[in-house]
């Protein structure tokens, strides 16, 4: 299914700071970025760039604090909104850590989500079977579903759980948070054929936010930004990747030097 | 908030000092008078409300007025004991006023017994309703499970009243026995609860407090894992609002060889002058080689004004240990927890009652039997949908 008007999230101008012991860090010094649905853009760059920040950013945590700029959803104020209306109109961010509910097993925990998001319960049985059959694909075995929420889980399970709630919740947008580190090799081709998979069927857009390229051999970008200090300091297509791929982000880093 | 662990260790032989009082070094008796009134100076009284408790440290019979009712499966044996008559009094000494007055006061001791590898269908079920505000009531029950017997006695407490209680556990050779007490009170109930348990060869004991309404509720178990391979679960899960005070005193006593235990305690507070205290003893004795010993207790204050203090010691007698340790934390709401619930959609109101939910059902988790872990859930669930977090 692909929607039949394209949504866009528009980032405009955005600065973002931090509070640190030594006093206020500004983090994303102006940064513009345009997504429209069913594009998959790349966010690359060194740690410390920003990268995380704007996920985070775009999600609503109350740690990082918007000193200007703005982002849009279809022309509603993202950043007027609650984490919680965010991700109910249409928002998702795959965490690189995802925290651990003690006493709150998957299964309650998905429902709960999928109930907020929709407004309304899943009938309980195609919920039952299309979380069942969502596990599977992604080589989750059906015992998860009991189990409480990221708690005992493996830096590899935590991924697939993430991704699994991308695949249930449909969101308009994913932002995807380094959801590559600490895969192995089988595990990041679950992963990505998890995301393409939704990708195909919901037509989302998704912003994929990696340090490394190694990722962009399985789900392909349709644009690549690189971020520096802060702010895009290059911006290009796939082949950007590659360049990146044999030059690493040195250049970038003596220019500025 | 967080009070610092405690720790007793054993010292060098040179420089050991004599404690002021360990857990085991509590006087006991069977006579009221042999205890003083609290003052709240005593170490087992520092951090309960005793002018509230004043009704309970009066030397009186009850009134009579609670009505008890046991439903018991078969074979199950119910019946009454009197003071002296065996097996009352076998492993439970008082160590407190207001349980040496239950002891001394109660005429009658309930008595339920799990015949030999007994095996229970279902749970036995021992209902207290207090006479209300007003009345006072004296307890005295012993849960006595023969050797090899398995089975689950659930004793709830609901309605109102001024109740000292004892609750005396004897679990047979390699018999295996689940307690579940439930405070249920109404806000002007007041109740002292000493529950002790013996523990023989092979024998387990999961031992459950569940405390949920009441004004002071103070339920202190106790277990003696006396026989070899001997092994206690001990948990706790409590929900303290405005001017509730719930308390336990945990003591478990590595006496034999080769025992276990597993000791958690979990507690949310809210409101002005919500008051949690809990107090783990263990002691490993220097006969109980190879034992294995964890106790924690884990705190979610929910607003201002509420208060928790935690306390938990360990004693070590001798050198050859399997494994010890604690632990103790309260805190507040995680905020990691609620920003990923609230990214996945959910409200922040109710992120936090799932937040609230999911600590205390941890304790539920640990049921094994699925009606009453339905059920403990439910409760959780109720007390949650009454409170405005």
């Amino acid at each position: 299914m692909s929607t039949a008007t394209p949504s866009q999230l528009v980032i405009r101008d955005l600065r973002v700071s931090i509070d640190t012991e030594q006093g206020s860090k500004p983090i994303l010094k102006g940064v513009d970025l345009t997504l429209t649905s069913g594009e998959i853009h790349a966010v690359m760059g060194p740690n410390g760039s920003g990268k995380s920040t704007l996920a985070y950013t775009i999600a609503g945590h109350p740690r990082y604090r918007v000193d200007g700029g703005s982002i849009e959803l279809d022309g509603q104020d993202v950043l007027a909104m609650s984490v919680d209306e965010r991700a109910r109109a249409g928002l998702f961010l795959a965490m690189q850590y995802p925290v651990e509910i003690p006493g709150v097993t998957v299964s309650n925990f998905l429902r709960t989500a999928k109930t907020a998001i929709d407004g309304e319960a899943p009938a309980i049985r195609g919920w039952t079977s299309g979380v069942r059959e969502a596990m599977e694909k992604l080589r989750m075995d059906p015992s998860f579903a009991a189990r409480n929420v990221n708690e005992g889980f493996s830096g590899g399970e935590k991924k697939r759980h993430e991704i699994l709630q991308l695949e249930l919740l449909k969101p308009r947008f994913a932002v995807l948070d380094e959801t590559d580190s600490g895969l192995d090799v089988d595990a990041l081709r679950i992963v990505s054929e998890g995301v393409n998979r939704a990708h195909q069927e919901t037509g989302l857009g998704i912003l994929l936010i990696t340090h490394y390229t190694r990722i962009l051999r399985y789900i392909q970008p349709d644009f690549v930004h690189v971020f520096v200090d802060g702010t895009v300091a290059e911006e290009g297509g796939p082949e950007l990747a590659e360049r990146l791929e044999d030059e690493g982000y040195d250049r970038y880093l003596a220019a500025r030097a | 908030m967080t009070t610092a662990p405690t720790t007793t260790a054993p010292a060098p032989a040179a420089t050991r000092v004599v404690p002021v009082q360990t857990r085991s070094e509590r006087p006991r008796s069977t006579d009221p008078a042999d205890f003083a009134t609290p003052t709240g100076r005593e170490v087992d009284w520092k951090l309960s409300p005793v002018e509230r408790l004043a009704p309970l440290f009066e030397d009186a019979p009850g009134d009579g007025s609670a009505r008890w009712t046991i439903d018991a499966p078969e074979p199950v044996r119910v019946g009454t004991l009197a003071a002296g008559q065996s097996p009352r009094g076998s492993v439970f000494e008082p160590e407190d006023r207001p349980s040496a007055i239950a002891f001394a006061r109660t005429a009658q001791a309930h008595h339920v017994l799990l015949p030999e590898a007994a095996a229970l269908e279902r749970p036995i079920v021992v209902s207290v309703e207090g006479g209300g505000a007003e009345s006072r009531e004296t307890a005295h029950l012993v849960l006595e499970a023969a050797a090899g017997s398995v089975g689950t006695v659930v004793l709830r407490h609901e309605g109102s009243t001024r109740l000292a209680e004892n609750v005396e556990i004897v679990v047979g050779a390699g018999a295996a026995l689940t307690v579940i007490a439930v405070q249920q009170w109404a806000d002007d109930a007041l109740h002292a609860s000493a529950h002790q348990a013996r523990l023989a060869e092979g024998a387990s004991l999961r031992h459950v407090v569940v405390t949920f309404g009441g004004g002071v509720v103070r339920v202190n178990p106790s277990v003696d894992l006396a026989g070899a391979r001997s092994e206690a679960e001990m948990y706790g899960v409590s929900y303290a609002d405005a001017g509730q005070h719930f308390e336990s005193q945990v003591y478990v006593f590595h006496h034999g060889p080769e025992t276990r235990a597993d000791v958690l305690y979990k507690g949310a507070l809210q409101g002005v002058g919500a008051r949690s205290v809990w107090i783990g003893d263990v002691l490993i004795g220097p006969e109980a080689t190879g034992t294995d010993s964890y106790e924690a207790n884990r705190n979610l204050v929910l607003t201002d004004g509420a208060r928790a203090d935690s306390i938990p010691n360990l004693e070590i007698e001798t050198g050859d240990i399997a494994g010890a340790g604690h632990a103790s934390a309260t805190g507040r709401f995680d905020d990691e927890q609620l920003f990923y619930l609230q990214a996945r959609g959910v409200p922040e109101a109710e992120a936090k009652r799932l937040v609230v939910l999911g600590f205390l059902a941890e304790i539920a988790q640990r049921i094994p039997v699925e009606s009453l872990q339905e059920e403990l859930i439910a409760a959780i669930e109720a007390e949650l949908a009454k409170e405005v977090v």
